[in-house]
């Protein structure tokens, strides 16, 4: 695998007067409350993790928990306490200002819980306003501007000002603006939080199809579980500055780290989240039906013919390779066991 | 015993004003009190008392401390005057090269600097106002007088006013559309045809020197604030005061500094107007949401473009409502810094009243106020103008407005030159119509008020002499009146019972200073003056707002209003008010009601505008009545804010009874005037001028305090 695109090692954010030195007198052993008891608050606890290219990674947490503290310190919009970070092996936090604001200019986009569009500004003025700032002239910044509205679908208003659009038109806006300058690394801090339900839906299908086309490397703040088990490869779960818990989303539903990730992984609809060869059984390849089912085929959109089967299921690969069974007793059990144990 | 614990707020203000009387009564009048009608420190009376403090000896009427405290300041204008005296001539003397005279001269640093300043600004004055006028100093400037007399063609030869309007016109279409641009022209045109083309540009140089250079320093001073706390902390106290310090009062110390003329006209102007503009800078910056700042750095600003690409364009509301302020001061400064010998309208409307000719200070007001409103309007455009990136715009269209105002240069020289042969001998109308030679309707203006004055005059005279008689002297008489220990007992204990020992101890120190200093008596006049034009408009502004809010167009209307009146300068609320009332304390506290109507009024409509709709609704599905919901949920709720219009109110009462000792009043402002006609008066000037500001901050401090915590309360921000 190649070298990783985002790199957090052992990252800290504290607030507070003399954060650095109890960091440091604190050894690596950070306790939030004595942290408090001395007026600083412990914003990221020892945060360590990796993006690799093309990944989407969403952090997920309730407010407080740290997540958006932990973007600001990777898009090093706040200075992290503690601890290093590489953007593409180059060390975040040593970069002076020019070479950051290189950094920004090329590598990154970001997109807002708030939209932070530019009331002033029209909305092709405000998907220009990266390039505008990167010394692209006026002419060459709206055309390439006027792609991206097409690219979010509002062609036609382009002319309008921020406030005479809906939420999540505005949210496209902010979409559009973050990608203006082709970026690398993509931030979103809860970009759909404001909006209303069916749209978020929308904007979080739109999203996917996006992401299906430009394959950027992703890291995605939400306190929305539904939304995490949704659009992530990897969810992190945050609580308190510490990250709880860091895997897929099928293994967070199906091991849960801790009592706190269990809390969230109740409600879930399972075969709505897993995939077959998630709970395939990959050893027992004998006594096999006739059914085939595909592994990364979601449990919902086959659970009715694999439970009309008496005998175990096939599961394939795309090659109609078999690479394991399973049987319908483990789809009941998937489905319906193990949470009554739970309360 | 049980009412006293359920509402101890209430005893504690009983308690504080028996107190109050108490103390009035028990200190008699001394007998020897007398309000002192002239200038005691320049008479010389067997009765008073003196004392010698820093060298400088102090004379003052001696009473009982209880009823007026001795003037232990009386020596702080005699010491500023010094002070200022000696800066400027003996002070670091230092050797500087004298242009004319081709040789080393010494002078004094400040004396130096100043002049510097002044010939700096002197210039900028005369390039705009030479370039509408024509003149010939700003090409001496970079020559000399010989060179001139050598070349008498280089002589800048002026703009003929139809170029002017003209361009103006195109101006305006350019930035605001066509109704923008009618309204210039048509506003440049009757200035002109009216005669006043002189003094309007005499005036608008000053202004477009003034305003851009205020805007300036202000948004400069105001990004310096929001950068650095320590600039913050050392700003604010000057801006405060600043804020309530009557104009007036700004123009004695600086006569001194930089003599008289339109220079220093515009250097106190930048003086006046940069304050608010720092303050609505700061704010505008402070209510920029993190967020954006957020996304302007994502995008890869640095500072710079963070501040004037991201910051200032998203505070652009509050920076606005600064520049409209710069543009108001301007104009008013326009007319008061006549003065101190400023040329231009301002010039002319003191003049006209001064001569009670009340039709000529009509229409020199009207010009003020048409050129104030353009511009006003003028700088909205320019602020809030769209770029159409998606025009497929050939080069004429792109070039439209330069080409046509090219076309107007050209036909409005060509109409001058026929001008000049047509009107031979006589005055080239097409070039420039001279002050008395325009169509004047001073005569019908003032015929008109001779006639209002005929017919009414009965019944002008008898609200006249009632109000004085019934309701002003009375009440002037209660005021003074009052021992001065019982005053301050009465407003400190308000400080303490509002805020705490804190806004206690700011506002001792605040009355204090006035009681100490000379003018006590004369500062009790301003204040009665001030609380009667203050209650009078808050009646009037609570009521008319509250009615307008009623309706959605009303309310708009009524806004604009307000809008148009405060555009005005406040001299020329001066003119209709002597028009009925001549001159007398009536006119000067109409002027002041007018005046101070304005923020009342708009801060009510805005107040009840800022209850939640939420909460209206609410109150409708409860059942209430109209007035129900008025004084139960839109009142209470508004109140805070409605408040903050009261404080406005008193500041612009402050301001216009201050300006009306120009018709003569035996207040604080009296003096100011007199002063500026003082050799030695800049001391006193900016003493009465900081009593003024004190006066007013009183009662700003406690307003403020009580709102921050009734907001607290009501738990709205």
């Amino acid at each position: 695998m190649s070298e990783p695109v985002i790199k957090c090692e052992s990252v800290y954010k504290i607030f507070g007067e003399n954060a650095e030195t109890m960091l440091k007198e604190a050894n690596g052993n950070v306790d939030a409350k004595t942290f408090q008891e001395n007026g600083c608050i412990v914003g990221v606890n020892n945060a360590s993790f990796e993006v690799s290219k093309g990944e989407m990674l969403v952090v997920m947490g309730l407010s407080g928990s740290g997540k958006s503290t932990l973007l600001r310190c990777i898009s090093r919009l706040t200075d992290a306490t503690g601890g290093k970070i590489f953007i593409e092996g180059q060390d975040l936090l040593n970069l002076n200002n020019k070479e950051l604001i290189d950094l920004r200019r090329n590598k990154m986009g970001m997109v807002f819980q708030s939209f932070a569009l530019l009331p002033h500004k029209t909305v092709v003025e405000n998907i220009a306003f990266p390039l505008q700032i990167k010394g692209i002239n006026t002419g060459e910044s709206i055309n390439k501007a006027m792609d991206m509205v097409k690219l979010v679908g509002l062609d036609g208003r382009e002319n309008y000002f921020p406030r005479e659009l809906s939420g999540g038109q505005q949210q496209r806006v902010g979409i559009a603006r973050s990608l203006a300058v082709e970026p690398d690394i993509w931030f979103l801090d809860e970009p759909f939080s404001a909006l209303d339900p069916l749209i978020r839906k929308e904007m979080q299908d739109e999203f996917l199809r996006l992401q299906e086309k430009l394959q950027k490397t992703i890291m995605f703040i939400t306190h929305d579980f539904d939304e995490a088990l949704k659009l992530a490869d990897r969810i992190a779960i945050m609580k308190d500055g510490v990250i709880e818990q860091l895997d897929t989303p099928a293994n967070i539903v199906l091991n849960p780290a801790t009592e706190y990730v269990r809390k969230f992984t109740e409600e879930v609809p399972r075969e709505k989240v897993l995939l077959i060869e998630d709970v395939m059984d990959s050893s027992t390849t004998e006594n096999i039906g006739d059914l085939k089912v595909l592994r990364d085929e979601i449990i919902e959109n086959v659970a009715e013919k694999i439970l009309t089967q008496e005998k175990t299921v096939a599961v394939i690969d795309n090659n109609n390779n078999i690479v394991g069974s399973i049987n319908p007793t483990k789809i009941i059990n998937t489905v319906f066991g193990g949470r009554k144990n739970n309360n | 015993m049980e009412i006293l614990k359920k509402y101890p707020k209430l005893f504690q203000w009983l308690f504080l004003l028996i107190v109050f009387f108490a103390l009035c009564f028990a200190i008699d009048v001394p007998e020897t009190y007398k309000f002192i009608r002239g200038q005691a420190e320049f008479v010389k009376d067997p009765n008073q008392s003196t004392f010698v403090f820093l060298g400088k000896e102090v004379r003052y009427y001696a009473f009982d401390v209880f009823w007026r405290l001795p003037p232990l300041l009386g020596w702080l204008p005699i010491w500023i005057n010094d002070s200022l005296f000696f800066l400027m001539n003996d002070w670091m003397p230092m050797e500087f090269w004298n242009e004319d005279t081709q040789e080393y001269k010494t002078r004094p640093l400040v004396l130096q600097i100043t002049r510097n300043l002044t010939a700096f600004m002197t210039f900028l004055i005369e390039l705009i106002r030479e370039i509408l006028l024509g003149g010939l100093e700003t090409i001496v400037a970079f020559t000399s007088w010989d060179w001139i007399d050598a070349n008498p063609w280089a002589e800048l030869p002026g703009l003929p006013w139809t170029i002017v309007a003209a361009g103006s016109a195109i101006l305006a279409y350019k930035l605001g559309g066509r109704g923008l641009a009618i309204f210039a022209g048509l506003a440049m045109t009757y200035i002109s045809i009216f005669g006043q083309w002189k003094p309007s540009m005499q005036t608008l140089s000053f202004i477009l020197v003034a305003a851009p250079l205020s805007f300036i320093f202000g948004l400069s001073l105001g990004i310096a604030a929001f950068k650095s706390k320590r600039v913050e902390k050392a700003l604010y106290p000057i801006l405060l005061v600043m804020q309530t310090m009557p104009q007036y009062a700004v123009l004695v110390p600086a006569l001194v500094l930089f003599g008289v003329g339109d220079h220093a006209a515009v250097i106190i102007t930048m003086i006046v107007a940069v304050p608010p503009m720092i303050l609505l800078t700061l704010l505008g910056l402070r209510a920029v949401p993190p967020e954006v700042i957020e996304a302007g750095r994502m995008s890869g600003c640095n500072n710079w473009q963070l501040m004037f690409k991201v910051l200032i364009p998203t505070a652009r509301r509050d920076i606005l409502i600064g520049v409209n302020q710069v543009i108001m001061v301007c104009f008013s400064m326009a007319v008061i810094s006549a003065f101190i010998g400023a040329k231009g309208l301002g010039f002319n409307l003191l003049l006209a009243l001064n001569q009670l000719n009340i039709g000529l200070a009509l229409e020199a007001g009207l010009c003020i106020s048409l050129i104030a409103i353009l511009l006003d309007k003028m700088s909205l455009a320019w602020a809030n103008k769209q770029v159409d990136y998606f025009g497929n715009l050939n080069f004429f269209q792109r070039n439209k407005n330069s080409l046509f105002f090219a076309l107007i240069m050209i036909v409005g020289i060509a109409l001058a030159y026929f001008g000049s042969i047509y009107f031979k001998g006589g005055y080239n109308y097409l070039f420039e119509v001279p002050h008395n030679k325009g169509i004047s309707t001073a005569d019908f203006w003032n015929k008109g008020v001779d006639w209002i004055f005929d017919t009414f005059f009965v019944y002008i005279k008898a609200f006249n002499t009632w109000l004085i008689v019934e309701v002003l002297q009375p009440m002037r008489a209660l005021y003074l009146r009052m021992p001065a220990i019982a005053t301050i007992v009465l407003v400190v204990g308000a400080g303490y019972l509002i805020g705490g020992i804190r806004s206690a101890l700011v506002v001792c120190g605040l009355t204090l200073f006035i009681a100490l200093s000379p003018w006590w008596d004369r500062a009790l006049v301003t204040t009665y003056m001030a609380t009667f034009g203050v209650i009078v408009s808050c009646i009037i502004g609570f009521t008319v707002g509250t009615l307008c809010f009623q309706n959605k167009h009303s309310t708009n209307f009524m806004l604009n209003v307000c809008d148009i009146f405060q555009t005005f300068p406040s001299f020329v609320y001066l003119i209709p008010v002597m028009m009925l009332f001549g001159i007398t304390d009536t006119s000067v506290l109409i002027a002041v009601i007018v005046y101070a109507t304005i923020p009342a009024t708009r801060y009510t409509i805005e107040g009840l505008r800022s209850v939640p709709s939420g909460l209206h609704d609410a109150a409708t599905m409860s059942g209430v009545t109209k007035f129900q919901r008025l004084f139960k949920i839109e009142f209470p709720l508004a109140f805070p804010h409605m408040m903050l219009g009261l404080n406005q109110t008193i500041v612009f009462a402050l301001f216009m009874v201050i300006i009306g000792a120009f018709i003569g009043t035996e207040d604080l402002g009296q003096y100011i005037l007199k002063a500026l006609s003082d050799k030695k008066g800049a001391g006193i000037g900016l003493t009465l001028g900081i009593c003024v500001a004190f006066i007013g901050l009183i009662f700003d401090n406690l307003i403020r305090t009580w709102v921050d915590k009734r907001k607290k309360h009501l738990g709205i921000d």
